[in-house]
């Protein structure tokens, strides 16, 4: 007879048991052992159906492929570039995946990326070892110029980006600011100073409050009661 | 003269009054609190980081660094000398060594997780207080593990066994005294770190370490509940 012990959309600690029995499944941040379904990592309890899963709450960022993150150029070397990912590990950016000019043999590669300058890329190979190729061909993949970089919890950017873009929209929109939001946790804000500040403390209100239900309109009437000090 | 009555008034099998926080320094990717009696203990957890020098990096799995630092003057002794110590050293070992266990670090090739455990002040079994205080950093940096660790001490004062030590009990001189520091992984009730100072018999042992273990849960519960409050309060 299986048994679910944990409910849903509790936190769960690492080592907690959160149902008996062989016809639950185990799924992500949890494992079995033997009979019991175990808490793999600190999270969220997501009963679906038979399965069992834990949607993480902290941590650092951890690439994957298909990603669009926001990172620093660290180093240039002979063919390419280095980011920093906002990880453990570091993004190669390769001459032939960074821009679609021609760049003569020998050229100085900082004309086109300088150390510090942050760009919007694309994660197309992780491997096992943790080795990040990134490209730069794409929609919206480009170099930042100007604005201000923040840093957010990696986890809570779906949240932050809402259902199909939603609440970043209604950010820009609400801020007349440019948004650009990286899936590694950082965001790139720029317009007027004021607006900025908005959108940041708006930002960091839906980080605090992801949990909640009706969020969206939470931001929206903190949005509205904030907006009349906007400039531009 | 025989060792009757504990100073601070508890039971032989009573620990001083714990409490616990998580999520206590903001820059820290996971950071937690625990304070047993006039022991404190402060845990930062940074990383996965990128890992300096390339020499110390494993391709199969992050490692795990800890650094434990009694503050200058933490204890109620001489001042303690700022920096590193033959003793820090040890227990910043030990500490690793108990932690390790529980910790998956297989999806961090080459990177490198610290834990600096910091003591502003400690009256005895601060190396518990810091692996307790560790482990729920740990698990706030949303790292994988398979369970928590959770550390306490025991000891023989004269022919009384006493958990969890103050300093008054461990410097007794009227009588034999031993400092057995413990942490275990309360789900699958495994040891990861047993230390002993002193002289004891391995029947008194026997019966600590079964004592122990009603005491170790107890304190799983205290860090079980912290952890589970920080989250609690941002939902409501």
């Amino acid at each position: 007879m299986s048994k679910i012990i944990a409910k849903d959309k509790e936190i769960a600690v690492p080592g907690e048991t959160l149902a008996k029995g062989m016809e639950v499944l185990p799924g992500i941040g949890t494992c079995r052992d033997g009979e019991n379904i175990m808490a793999n990592r600190l999270g969220l309890v997501m009963i679906e159906g038979r399965t069992i899963k834990l949607i993480p709450l902290s941590g650092r960022y951890i690439p994957k492929t298909g990603d669009t993150i926001i990172c620093k150029v660290v180093d240039v070397s002979f063919n390419g570039w280095r980011l920093d990912t906002n990880s453990a590990y570091s993004a190669m950016l390769s001459m032939k995946d960074a821009t679609s000019d021609f760049i003569a043999r020998g050229a100085n590669l900082t004309q086109y990326y300088d150390l510090g300058d942050y760009v919007v890329c694309k994660i197309v190979n992780v491997t096992s070892q943790k080795l990040i190729d990134v490209t730069m061909k794409g929609p919206g993949l480009r170099k930042l110029k100007g604005g201000r970089i923040i840093e957010v919890n990696p986890h809570k950017v779906p949240r932050i980006i809402g259902k199909q873009g939603s609440m970043v929209v209604m950010i820009k929109d609400a801020t007349r600011c440019n948004i650009v939001v990286g899936q590694n946790g950082l965001i790139w804000i720029d317009g007027e100073p004021l607006n900025e500040l908005l959108a940041i403390q708006t930002i960091r209100k839906i980080e605090r409050e992801s949990h909640l239900s009706g969020l969206t309109d939470k931001i929206k009437e903190f949005l509205e009661k904030n907006g009349g000090k906007l400039t531009g | 003269m025989a060792y009757k009555q504990r100073i601070d008034g508890r039971g032989f099998d009573e620990t001083r009054p714990i409490e616990a926080k998580v999520g206590v320094i903001q820059r820290a990717d996971g950071s937690a609190m625990f304070k047993i009696g006039n022991t404190w203990a402060y845990a930062a957890v940074y990383g996965p980081r990128n890992l300096h020098p390339k020499f110390l990096q494993d391709p199969q799995r992050g490692i795990l660094r800890c650094n434990y630092n009694m503050m200058p003057f933490s204890s109620s002794g001489e001042r303690v000398r700022p920096g590193g110590s033959r003793r820090s050293k040890e227990i910043s070992l030990v500490t690793e060594k108990a932690l390790l266990p529980v910790l998956d670090l297989e999806e961090f090739p080459n990177s490198v997780v610290d834990v600096f455990i910091e003591l502003p002040q400690t009256e005895a079994g601060s190396r518990c207080a810091g692996i307790c205080a560790a482990s729920m950093a740990l698990a706030d940096a949303g790292l994988n593990m398979k369970d928590l660790v959770c550390a306490v001490s025991l000891g023989r004062v004269d022919d009384k066994l006493l958990i969890d030590l103050d300093y008054s009990e461990e410097s007794y001189k009227d009588g034999p005294v031993a400092d057995i520091p413990i942490a275990m992984m309360p789900n699958s009730s495994k040891v990861t770190l047993l230390q002993m100072d002193g002289e004891i018999s391995k029947e008194e042992l026997m019966e600590l370490l079964e004592k122990s273990r009603k005491v170790l849960m107890d304190i799983y519960e205290v860090q079980k509940r912290a952890l589970k409050e920080k989250y609690h309060e941002v939902e409501v």
